[in-house]
């Protein structure tokens, strides 16, 4: 440990948020039996993962990692991921959508087809199968409108639904985890961070991220004001422009379903400048599925998604 | 009045953020004020904003209209109303802002009472036109029990009055009187237009009898800071470390984890342990970015003491100077947010800050009648959104302060212990007197 530093009683919002988000992980942990930790490689988690480090610093993580894998991530984050949890020395746990459709949980409209609403199935599995009760998610209140509403811990019955209807209220920071047998509680440590406060902490931490996250080269095609990447499950259409730009990804989600933009950003600095210049949100930019339908965020909450 | 031409406002780094919980009537404009707020300010991603006139365009509301940028879940579309408080985040250079927006609706004083838990600041919307309502007076009040530092009125759709001082000034009068009666902070009362934008980010050039501030300019000034408090550290948990891992500087290490909820800490202080003022002294201090020799709130801190007393989740590191309250038995003021009615027969938890304990409540002193906001004696229960004051008593006492001198440690839920839902939310009001 470093020479004591002296800290002023005032501090900033980025310490207020990494305070607030570290006060959750510790309720979710003193009050739930066992917790799992969802871990994909993306900064997201990234971030939620180090903040826990902080949170049981220097005791070791009670909490396991949880990777529930659609077979359509990327290599970079699959190694990253791998890479991160041997380093901070939790068990990392990992549930393939592959499995949940090889037993006949998950019937997909076609092999290529988006597995993001898919993993909701194969997590439910996971959550009863290893008896978890509480989940911490990487989910931001800014990210979407469904998400503006949902709770810092999030109720879910035994399906692992979401009724935003039966929502318990948050008033101060009194947060109410007590659960019947097989339900379990999904918290969002970081619902009150933005992406460019994600970016700030990434800077400021000199937290490693995959690669996909900076400026490369990418074969894409533009479709509307997305770059869709040419990979083989989203393989050029007929007439398609193959172009090879210098692209990098703000969100890695599934390979199907996620966009890169256009990027010669090669580190989190240059990343802040050009996320405080574009005026294009994360979703709108990246994700394949959500520009059609404003609501498939609730509608999938419903189902058991994150 | 189109969005001001300038660049997208950026914020500066180490800047402080303000709660603000926005609160009206039904139609008198709070979507379309936030909505330009957000619009004004350069807050609403491209994307979003295409999104925005394809819906208004469909909905036939026009070329843009800025309410449905906040509309809701479809749960709420199919009922034509706003049920839950969201949150939203806009920055400008001045500072970092967290909206929580509360549904109009008359049944959800429940969420109204959420959203201004956390507030530092309460902006409430009067319709011109309609003056105040009991909504109005509603909201004042929650806020006032609440203990939310500032309020701001805005007096909305002053455009239907061709910006006319008098209508303006009779109404800000009105408000004044109902702010000093229901004991809320005085109120800063704002002449605007939601719907052309006029005193919301831009100065308008239609008020010019009005010299105060715009609303942005209102929030970007208005002081979040809390009171000097004495220390005060909730325990949440005890992490220790033994065994072989524990080796060096860790062996035998036991910290006391927990969110500062007030004032300061420094290696080397006194600090008693509550209920029951044993003392120790600090030994280390652990912030997030490692060993510090202060820290304040509110800070995540791990803390270390040099004697091993016996402290456990739910214990209250404090101020010896200045200790808090201790008592089984408390008066407080409640709401009651469960659509269940308050049955005496169902057994209840109190949640305050890190411990829940068994608690009865012993006596209803007094409803509050929503209508009128005047005292109704012992009613026999509490029904969804109810508010009145209650003495309860605790299975084991508790250490506090009274909710109007800190929001953290005089807070609590009660929590029905058969179906784990969270029925009500209290403000400790005093310690009631003994046997
Ligand atoms: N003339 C005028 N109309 C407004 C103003 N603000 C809102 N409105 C209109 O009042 C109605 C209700 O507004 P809305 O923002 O949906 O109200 P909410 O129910 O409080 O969220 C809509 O038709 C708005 O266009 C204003 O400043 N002037």
């Amino acid at each position: 440990m470093s020479a004591i530093t002296d800290k002023p009683t005032r501090i900033n919002q980025l310490d207020a948020l990494e305070s607030e988000s570290i006060f959750i992980i510790r309720e979710v942990v003193a009050e739930c039996k066992k917790v799992a930790l969802l871990f994909s490689g993306g900064k997201d988690s990234a971030v939620l993962l180090k903040l826990a480090e902080k949170a049981f610093y220097p005791t070791p993580l009670p909490l396991t990692l949880l990777h529930i894998d659609t077979g359509h991530n990327y290599p970079e984050a699959l190694s990253f991921r791998d890479k991160r949890a041997a380093e901070c020395g939790a068990e990392l746990v990992v549930r393939s959508v592959e499995d949940s459709i090889a037993q006949g949980r998950v019937q997909l409209a076609s092999e290529d087809a988006s597995r993001n609403a898919a993993q909701s199935v194969t997590l439910v599995d996971a959550i009863s199968e290893l008896g978890f009760d509480a989940l911490l998610g990487g989910a931001r209140r800014d990210e979407e409108k469904a998400r503006a509403k949902e709770r810092v811990f999030s109720h879910r019955d035994a399906f692992g639904s979401w009724n935003p209807k039966a929502q318990r209220p948050e008033p101060w920071t009194l947060y109410n985890a007590r659960l019947k047998p097989n339900e379990n509680v999904r918290v969002f440590p970081i619902s009150n961070w933005t992406e460019i406060d994600i970016w700030h902490y990434i800077a400021r931490e000199n937290l490693e991220l995959p690669p996909l996250y900076y400026t490369h080269k990418r074969e894409v095609v533009r479709r509307g004001h997305q770059l869709w990447p040419v990979t083989h499950l989203t393989p050029p259409r007929p007439g398609d422009r193959i172009e090879t730009l210098s692209v990098r990804y703000r969100t890695v989600g599934d390979m199907s379903c996620t966009c890169p933009v256009e990027s010669i950003a090669d580190n989190p600095e240059a990343i802040i400048a050009e996320t405080l210049a574009t005026s294009i949100s994360e979703r709108g930019a990246t994700r394949m599925d959500d520009a059609t339908d404003e609501a498939s965020m609730e509608l999938r909450k419903r189902e058991g998604y994150f | 009045m189109g969005a001001p031409d300038r660049n997208p406002v950026r914020p500066a780094a180490g800047t402080d953020v303000l709660r603000f919980v926005t609160a009206g009537s039904v139609d008198d404009g709070k979507s379309t004020l936030i909505g330009r707020l957000l619009f004004d300010t350069q807050s609403i991603p491209s994307d979003q904003l295409v999104a925005l006139k394809d819906a208004s365009r469909r909905r036939g509301r026009g070329e843009l209209d800025l309410a449905l940028l906040t509309d809701g879940l479809e749960a709420e579309r199919e009922q034509g109303i706003t049920i839950d408080v969201a949150y939203r985040y806009f920055s400008t250079t001045k500072r970092h802002f967290v909206i929580a927006d509360t549904p109009g609706h008359e049944q959800y004083t429940r969420n109204m009472v959420t959203g201004a838990s956390n507030a530092d600041c309460a902006v409430l919307l009067v319709d011109a036109r309609r003056g105040i309502l009991r909504q109005t007076r509603r909201h004042a009040f929650v806020c006032a029990l609440l203990a939310v530092p500032h309020l701001v009125i805005a007096v909305n759709k002053m455009d239907l009055f061709e910006f006319d001082e008098k209508v303006f000034r009779t109404i800000e009068k009105d408000l004044r009187h109902l702010a000093l009666e229901l004991g809320a902070p005085d109120p800063i009362v704002i002449p605007v237009s939601s719907l052309l934008g006029d005193n919301i980010v831009t100065r308008s050039a239609q008020t010019p009898w009005y010299q105060g501030q715009t609303l942005l300019e209102v929030l970007e000034t208005v002081d979040p800071a809390r009171l000097d408090y004495a220390f005060r550290l909730p325990v949440q948990r005890v992490a220790r470390q033994t065994g072989t891992l524990a080796i060096g500087r860790w062996h035998d290490f036991r910290g006391y984890q927990g969110q500062i909820a007030a004032g300061s800490v420094a290696v080397g202080d006194e600090v008693g342990v509550y209920p029951g003022g044993r003392r120790s002294t600090v030994k280390a201090v652990y912030a997030p970015g490692g060993e510090v020799s202060r820290a304040g709130a509110p800070s995540s801190i791990t803390l270390e003491l040099e004697t091993q007393i016996d402290i456990s989740r739910g214990s209250l590191i404090g101020s010896i100077e200045t200790p808090p309250q201790e008592s089984d038995a408390i008066i407080a003021d409640l709401c009651w947010f469960s659509e269940r009615a308050y049955d005496p027969r169902r057994r209840l938890l109190i949640k305050h800050m890190t411990r829940t304990e068994r608690v009865v409540i012993e006596e209803i002193e007094y409803g509050i009648d929503i209508e009128t906001l005047s005292k109704v004696a012992a009613p026999e229960s509490f029904s969804q959104n109810d508010l009145g004051r209650v003495q309860l008593r605790a299975a084991k006492p508790l250490a506090f302060d009274l909710y109007r001198e800190n929001r953290t440690t005089g807070a609590f839920i009660l929590i029905d212990e058969a179906s784990n839902e969270t029925v009500a939310a209290g403000m400790i009001f005093s310690s009631a007197l003994q046997g």
